[in-house]
């Protein structure tokens, strides 16, 4: 009896996602054919086109753009979830207030810092009229746009595992060490940091892996100018039209969050958070 | 560490989330084309509605929501049920990996498999399409909230109901489902907003008169900015964020 | 003749390693009210389930009135549970919860019958109260009301008093003897608590290890125990060698009695129990025994040596 209530999930699943994948998988072998497509033979080509140094540059820029978006994320999420898991009753409210805004449109919000920052927006206005400036900033299409528009995209989604890991901090613990001599930034550093490690490594990941095949936030605010293994991938499987190809890019960017995540997954770290 | 100092932080960092929204809602009352305030007015809220692009976006978007939400609300709540009572890892394992694939990944996997299966079907691409996908990537956001619900849920339940004369689906189907009733309807919800935003996968699976209101929304975007939008966008905050409000005031119950 | 109302046959439950229940026999009249006696997985919620339906036997038969019931799914057996949790429906209140399984099986007049079950455990005021809304003891009232108003054949008990207050606890034991007596319907009660299964049952089984050790009555049980670990079981008991002596049986003086079987011994201590003294001591010979002695007798100073004695009949022995 139960079978059938996994039947519709396990059909879906499989025609939808595994078997797009394994076409996905199958294509990164295969050759461009004359009119897009693919046809034969059988080649690893497009993996090692990936080796290009134009490719290598994209492939690296979308790890340190993850990597920085993710450190800055935990660098402003900390003590933000510090505060929420201190507030005592309204610990619930802080936390909805913070979340509320990644419940409304991704494109919405990005399509927000584009009305801010390009070039009749809203700061370099001000700015012009403060006389601060006389030509426009050019703040938008650059790494530093798609940067901040990841770091405000994701960051709840780093604050919110950090929370849970901080909520259930005893807070007797804090009591011990300011007992036995530390006075509050040792005890923040030697005891509550170390503590709420899972915390940071279930955050970061959860910042990392969408920043990593980020498509939408480079597209519209970096302009063509910081291309992401996402736009690659995007460009290929349109305009371009070469298929193996982007199969081949997407086959390592899953490789890269699978092992990422199986790292996480198999560490000490996620045990202590399950 | 301080509270004080915290909070004071918390403000600022709050103000951060906030504020690029804010600005948005604030300038779609602009009289004005740009950024100078020429006062109040609501010409762009007017040339929303009246835009057909927009309503066309609309109506397709509302379509497909509708569509991959009552699909995947019940799909992912037989899944979820179906796990709770035998766990299984391939299934659960699929939908977390659902999960965490990056979204062009998923976009471009559904749109060889398409491609592919049209040879044979001589298909196109159309509002289906998109609903098909919107239900791929659903079914696992779905699954989560009921799965949570489930794990507070007393399994003596169904087997009190299956003692008293009850088959299994009727111990489902009266005992199980109308106390699962608010976080299904919190589920959908989640789903109907996770449809209506998406525009990586959508605008590569949607066929050419499918146009999605993302979609729409994206290609004015990117043809510059247009005061249009942020009334639009004003009116999307709003509406998500009232759903999203009721959708957790659901799951509290 | 009557056929038994419940037969078990060499039942055996193994879970993965280990073996739950082990070839248990047993048979139950008509009518009686019966206990299944025993620590902590010792078997008897696995039997109990296994005779419900929610497990099912990895060998042996279980027959209600002579026909298997092996293969049949609890919505397919005449048997009710009465769950540890008492499982009542969140969502719906008292009378529709009692009306649950008449609804399962179409009966018509349903709303008539849960009122008069509701009745007959008094609690016909709180009909449209949901579970939230009701005390432990009226839950247990409520869904033993559920159960019954099916009238089954069997009702199953497991451990529906764990939950409750020690006070409350007396209450329930004699509302249920009471409601088995009135309905005559055969109940089979679960419970590791020796002075319930001993109040209320016609007969009890005493299992450890997944066995039966001793099916009897109160008196046989307590009185004559089949196997050490019943006789310890049911109730304190002093080993002096191969003989076994309830305290209440042992009795204490400070010379040496004649023509009686006796032990000397040193005080340990003395605890005033309300009711009655226990005096805890130590046997020349090595190993210690409780007396019980009536609280007006004379008071045993620590160290003191007195004489242990008993009468022969008291005792209870086992063949090596």
């Amino acid at each position: 009896m139960r079978k059938w209530f996994l039947l519709p999930a396990r059909v879906w699943m499989a025609l939808f996602f595994a078997c797009p994948l394994a076409i996905v998988c199958a294509y990164s072998f295969l050759t461009r054919g004359d009119y897009g497509g693919v046809e034969q033979p059988w080649t690893i080509e497009s993996f090692t086109r990936l080796a290009d140094p134009l490719y290598l540059a994209i492939l690296w820029r979308s790890i340190w753009i993850a990597a920085l978006s993710t450190a800055l994320c935990a660098l402003l999420g900390f003590p933000l979830a510090l505060f929420i898991s201190r507030s005592g009753r309204r610990k619930n409210l802080y936390l909805q207030l913070v979340l509320l805004p990644f419940w409304t449109s991704f494109l919405v919000r990005t399509y927000a810092w584009l009305f801010i920052l390009r070039d009749t927006g809203l700061v370099n206005t001000v700015l012009t009229g403060l006389h601060l400036i006389s030509r426009p900033l050019q703040l938008l299409y650059n790494d530093g746009a798609v940067l901040l528009g990841l770091v405000y995209n994701f960051l709840p989604f780093f604050v919110l595992p950090m929370y849970a890991t901080l909520e259930r901090l005893d807070p007797a613990l804090l009591e011990a060490a300011a007992d036995l001599g530390a006075r509050p930034f040792a005890t923040l550093w030697r005891v509550v940091i170390p503590i709420s490690a899972p915390g940071f490594v279930a955050g970061s990941m959860l910042v990392f892996i969408p920043c990593l095949g980020a498509y939408l936030t480079p597209d519209l605010l970096g302009g063509g100018k910081s291309v992401m293994l996402g736009n690659l991938i995007q460009n290929q499987f349109t305009t371009a039209r070469d298929w193996p190809f982007g199969s081949a890019a997407s086959l390592v960017l899953m490789l890269a969050s699978a092992l990422i995540l199986s790292g996480l997954m198999r560490s000490r770290v996620a045990r202590e958070l399950m | 560490m301080k509270q004080r100092a915290l909070s004071v932080y918390a403000a600022l960092a709050l103000a951060f989330l906030y504020a690029p929204l804010l600005i948005l809602i604030v300038f779609s009352f602009n009289g004005g084309r740009f950024t100078l305030w020429e006062g109040f007015s609501l010409r762009w809220y007017r040339a929303a509605m009246n835009d057909p692009q927009l309503a066309g976006g609309l109506v397709n978007s509302l379509i497909v929501a509708a569509g991959a939400t009552v699909l995947s609300t019940a799909i992912g709540t037989f899944a979820a049920y179906g796990l709770w009572r035998k766990a299984s890892r391939l299934l659960s394992g699929t939908l977390y990996l659902s999960l965490v694939t990056p979204e062009i990944v998923t976009g471009v996997s559904l749109l060889a498999l398409f491609q592919w299966a049209f040879r044979f079907l001589h298909l196109q691409l159309g509002l289906y399409t998109v609903v098909i996908a919107h239900v791929a990537f659903s079914i696992a956001y779905v699954a989560i909230v009921i799965s949570a619900r489930l794990r507070n849920h007393d399994r003596a339940l169904e087997e009190a109901a299956m003692d008293l004369g009850a088959s299994e689906w009727h111990a489902f189907s009266r005992v199980t489902l109308p106390l699962l009733a608010p976080a299904i309807a919190a589920a959908g919800l989640l789903a109907l907003v996770v449809s209506f935003d998406d525009y990586v996968i959508t605008s590569l699976v949607a066929g050419v008169d499918s146009e999605t209101l993302p979609m729409v929304i994206y290609a004015m975007a990117r043809r510059g900015v247009s005061p249009v939008l942020n009334a639009v966008s004003a009116l999307i905050v709003v509406a998500f964020g009232g759903i999203i409000l009721v959708s957790q005031r659901l799951q509290e119950r | 003749m009557r056929e038994s109302v419940l037969e078990l046959r060499q039942v055996v439950k193994d879970f993965s390693g280990h073996r739950a229940v082990d070839h248990v026999c047993l048979t139950l009249e008509r009518g009686g009210f019966y206990s299944l006696l025993g620590p902590s997985g010792c078997g008897k919620t696995t039997t109990l389930r296994m005779i419900g339906g929610f497990e099912q036997p990895s060998a042996g038969e279980i027959l209600l009135n002579g026909v298997a019931v092996n293969g049949l799914k609890p919505w397919q057996r005449d048997v009710s549970t009465v769950f540890q949790s008492y499982a009542l429906f969140p969502h719906l209140d008292a009378l529709r919860n009692v009306e649950f399984g008449l609804r399962e099986r179409g009966i018509e007049d349903r709303e008539r019958r849960a009122l008069r079950a509701l009745e007959l455990v008094q609690l016909s005021d709180k009909r449209d109260r949901r579970p939230a809304q009701l005390s432990g003891g009226e839950k247990q009232r409520v869904a033993l009301a559920r159960s019954l108003v099916l009238e089954p054949q069997l009702l199953l008990l497991d451990e529906p008093l764990a939950a409750l207050d020690p006070g409350l606890r007396k209450q329930m034991r004699a509302e249920l003897k009471a409601m088995q007596r009135k309905t005559g319907i055969t109940f089979l009660f679960v419970t590791h608590d020796r002075e319930e299964a001993l109040s209320m049952s016609d007969k009890l089984a005493v299992m450890n290890q997944g066995r039966i050790e001793q099916f009897g009555t109160p008196q046989d049980v307590y009185l004559r125990p089949a196997t050490p670990f019943v006789a310890g079981f049911l109730g304190a008991i002093n080993w002096f060698g191969k003989a076994g002596v309830r305290p209440e049986s042992t009795r204490v003086a400070r010379e040496m009695p004649e023509g009686m079987p006796c032990l000397r011994a040193a005080v340990e201590s003395s605890l005033f129990l309300g009711n009655c003294v226990h005096l805890n001591a130590a046997l020349d010979g090595g190993g210690r025994a409780i007396a019980e002695i009536p609280r007006d007798s004379n008071h045993f100073q620590e160290g003191e040596i007195v004489w242990l004695h008993w009468t022969p009949s008291d005792e209870v022995r086992f063949e090596p």
